[in-house]
């Protein structure tokens, strides 16, 4: 019998954690899939976020790191300089790092630091129970929006790509989504970009990733990627916002 | 002997931490220890290490978090107002089990206070500061020479017992100039080899996994008391006390750090008057010299006992909890980064000490 | 034992006339602390520091009552004249300060170190001139010790080195 199809080496046996529907699980393999076609294996190391993918040290088989919420650009800041030979990548969330870490990102980014940063956006706080994030959509309900959210009260949500797009730091930032195959193929070239960017010294790369939560939306998993489709890419379109 | 050098206290500390090993610095700028960054700014790339001016004291010990995670000799310096951002990232570090040095150079506060020399970050130092069971090793030089002697080994410290090593300094001992010795350029091949590092080749069962999270209750109370096991090794090992006249001394001044050098000036008037008084400076906060101290409250010959502090009275709790309430403690302090001088520490004695 | 208070403006090289004393003690084998002001006050206001000397290992860099005062703007004399001790030593830079000294239980020099400074071509340099006259009064250092000190602590701005010993020995040889 001939092998088909083999789970990429960048990721341990461990089961996931996340809920049904989740994107999580889908980023995960493309990360480990890019790491692999980077040939990343004996030099790389991971920093996981605090969030729904606090986790992910228990996923990515390479050296990891777990982060203070929002402080992962930091700590591979950290990580990079130590080891400037060594692939080094963040995988944050929206609370993560589009609220908390804010200052961090930005920062990073404009630093030029030469790691690879994937954003996970799914418009809200999974793992504390569905509480408005940064990247909530106007309108959207949340525990902590129950009425939906209202831009006079609740403020805007915050478009992480167009923003450091504006810095000269970054080489690469691109905004993909996760939500159908076609999709998925083109975040998969997206990541692998940014890690490619990594190994020929480019400097820092980002790519943004629309992610469904059908848990916290209170939809069903199919429900979910159409929203991710119909909703979020209005107000987050896809596309390359950088590239040098 | 080695050729001196006039050295202020923030550049001494950086000088030595290069000597000692160190390869990344990352800061934000705060009075009064500039100098640091300042310096650690240019000397790091000479040594082929990493300055990172970091965009705020929170990002700053995160990138010492991952520097220190990936096996470098990392530090970051601050004072007061900044040393309370960082706490976050020292209680992880302290989860995380990694060694690194945290140099705070006291300024009064609360608050944005002011940036004059004060000891107020007493509490936040030796009591935790950050949440979470964790201690440091907290050490308080008291001259620029000792600043140089304590960075230099700071990281083999660190490295030994998997800690933090902070220095606590005020504004006087970064900005004083002193000549100093400097010992030779430590062997980064000589530093002990650090299997929990992630450097990168980790894979399967190998990987090296730098975290503080333990959800399930029984494996974290198991860490606590691995790290309890440390704190106690350390104690025993580590404490450090400097005594001065002590033997027949009737009247024991203490202090810690610059405070107790100006007291120790204060000890010579006093016994030029014939007054027998004696010093004990604690040289590390944490672990507190606790048997050099309960030998002095066990003294037949001490009558009392008085704390000089820059601060309201927070170094007189551990006088009087390891001098186990024995004598009576008076406390004399200056705050807002006012600065006592030897004769007002004479002064008081004469006044109010029997 | 020396205690020196040096005061004056920022910018009139307070801090560095002190540290030149801290350089000599170090060349000459002595103890020393340099403690400077520090803070806002650096710029425009006073600036101020705090010099000890001993053969012995020192305690307390802090000052109460200092054996030697320079006071090179009027404020500063106002700050620190009460403090200085019974037959001590106060210099006055008389460019800057009209008043007299009203002690007489300190021995004052005064010193119009601004003028001397332009005189001889280096209009920043009255910091030196008033050294010179405080190793002259005090016989802290002999000519020739702080001559070297100056070569020394310049050697990697050699072009100042001469200016600088020339405003040195003006003050010296008032």
């Amino acid at each position: 019998m001939s092998i088909v199809f083999e789970k990429s080496k960048f990721l341990t046996d461990a089961p996931l954690h996340y809920c049904p529907g989740c994107s999580h699980g889908i980023v995960h393999r493309l990360v480990a899939e890019a790491l692999e076609a980077v040939g990343a294996e004996g030099h790389v190391v991971g920093v996981a976020p605090v969030g729904c993918a606090v986790f992910a040290y228990n996923y990515f088989n390479c050296d990891m790191q777990e982060a203070a919420h929002g402080r992962a650009p930091a700590v591979a800041t950290g990580i990079k300089y130590v080891n400037p030979d060594n692939i080094v990548f963040a995988y944050q969330g929206d609370g993560d790092l589009a609220s908390i870490g804010l200052a961090e990102i930005l920062h990073a980014a404009a630093r030029g630091v030469n790691i690879t940063v994937i954003f996970i956006n799914n418009a809200i706080y999974g793992m504390t129970g569905g509480q408005m994030a940064p990247t909530t959509l106007l309108g959207q309900k949340s525990t902590t929006c129950p009425y939906g959210r209202d831009a006079i009260l609740n403020g805007n949500p915050i478009k992480v790509s167009e923003m450091l797009a504006t810095l000269d730091g970054p080489s690469y930032v691109e905004r993909v989504s996760v939500a159908d195959v076609p999709n998925i193929k083109k975040a998969k070239k997206a990541i692998e970009k940014a890690f490619r960017n990594q190994v020929e010294g480019k400097g820092f790369s980002f790519v943004e990733v629309l992610c469904a939560c059908p848990t916290n939306w209170h939809m069903s998993p199919l429900q979910a990627v159409e929203y991710v489709k119909n909703d979020m890419t209005k107000i987050f379109p896809l596309g390359v916002y950088k590239e040098v | 002997m080695a050729e001196k050098k006039l050295m202020k206290g923030n550049e001494a500390i950086a000088e030595a931490a290069i000597r000692g090993g160190c390869r990344f610095y990352a800061g934000y700028p705060i009075t009064p220890q500039n100098e640091i960054p300042e310096y650690m700014s240019w000397r790091l790339n000479e040594v082929g290490g990493h300055f990172v001016q970091a965009e705020s004291e929170v990002a700053a010990i995160n990138m010492v978090y991952g520097a220190a995670g990936a096996g470098g000799r990392a530090m970051t310096s601050s004072s007061s107002p900044g040393i309370s951002l960082k706490q976050e990232g020292i209680s992880y570090i302290c989860g995380a089990e990694l060694p690194c040095v945290i140099v705070n150079m006291v300024r009064s506060g609360p608050g944005l206070g002011g940036i004059q020399p004060c000891q107020g970050d007493y509490f936040q130092a030796v009591k935790g500061g950050g949440h979470g069971d964790y201690r440091m090793l907290v050490v308080a030089p008291n001259s620029v020479q000792e600043c140089v002697d304590i960075m230099y080994d700071a990281w083999d410290k660190a490295e030994k017992y998997r800690l933090p090593v902070m220095i606590l300094g005020d504004g006087m001992l970064g900005q004083i100039m002193e000549a100093v010795e400097l010992p030779p350029m430590k062997d980064p091949a000589t530093f002990p080899k650090k299997p929990w590092a992630t450097t990168g080749e980790g894979t399967g069962e190998n990987r090296r996994i730098i975290n503080s999270l333990y959800i399930v209750p029984d494996e974290l109370e198991a860490m606590n008391h691995k790290l309890q096991k440390v704190y106690d090794e350390m104690a025993k090992n580590e404490a450090k006390a400097e005594e001065y006249l002590l033997d027949d001394a009737e009247i024991v001044l203490t202090a810690y750090g610059t405070v107790g050098r100006i007291v120790k000036s204060s000890v010579d008037m006093l016994r030029e008057k014939g007054i027998k008084a004696g010093l004990i400076r604690p040289i590390t906060v944490y672990p507190f010299p606790k048997d050099a101290f309960k030998k002095v409250g066990e003294m037949k010959s001490v009558k009392e006992i008085v704390t000089v502090e820059l601060s309201m009275g927070q170094y007189i709790e551990d006088v009087k909890l390891y001098t186990e309430c024995k004598k009576p403690v008076k406390f004399y302090g200056r705050s807002g980064g006012n600065i006592m001088a030897p004769e007002d520490v004479v002064d008081f004695v004469l006044k109010e000490v029997k | 034992m020396e205690r020196l208070i040096v005061a004056g403006f920022g910018g009139q090289g307070v801090l560095s006339l002190g540290q030149m004393i801290a350089y000599a003690s170090m060349f000459e084998n002595k103890n020393v602390t340099w403690l400077p002001s520090y803070g806002p006050e650096m710029r425009g206001g006073t600036a101020n520091c705090s010099v000890v000397v001993d053969e012995a290992p020192i305690a307390s860099p802090i000052i109460a009552t200092p054996d030697t005062l320079i006071a090179m703007n009027k404020p500063s004399l106002d700050k620190f004249i009460a403090s200085v001790k019974k037959g001590g030593l106060v210099l006055v830079n008389s460019s800057l300060i009209s008043d007299k000294v009203n002690r007489d239980d300190v021995k004052t020099i005064y010193v119009n170190a601004n003028e001397i400074a332009h005189k001889i071509g280096n209009d920043k340099a009255s910091n030196l001139v008033v050294l010179g006259a405080y190793i002259k009064h005090s016989g802290l250092f002999t000519k020739d010790e702080m001559l070297k000190t100056i070569e020394k602590v310049f050697a990697a701005k050699a072009k100042f080195i001469e200016s600088n010993k020339a405003a040195f020995l003006a003050g010296y040889e008032l």
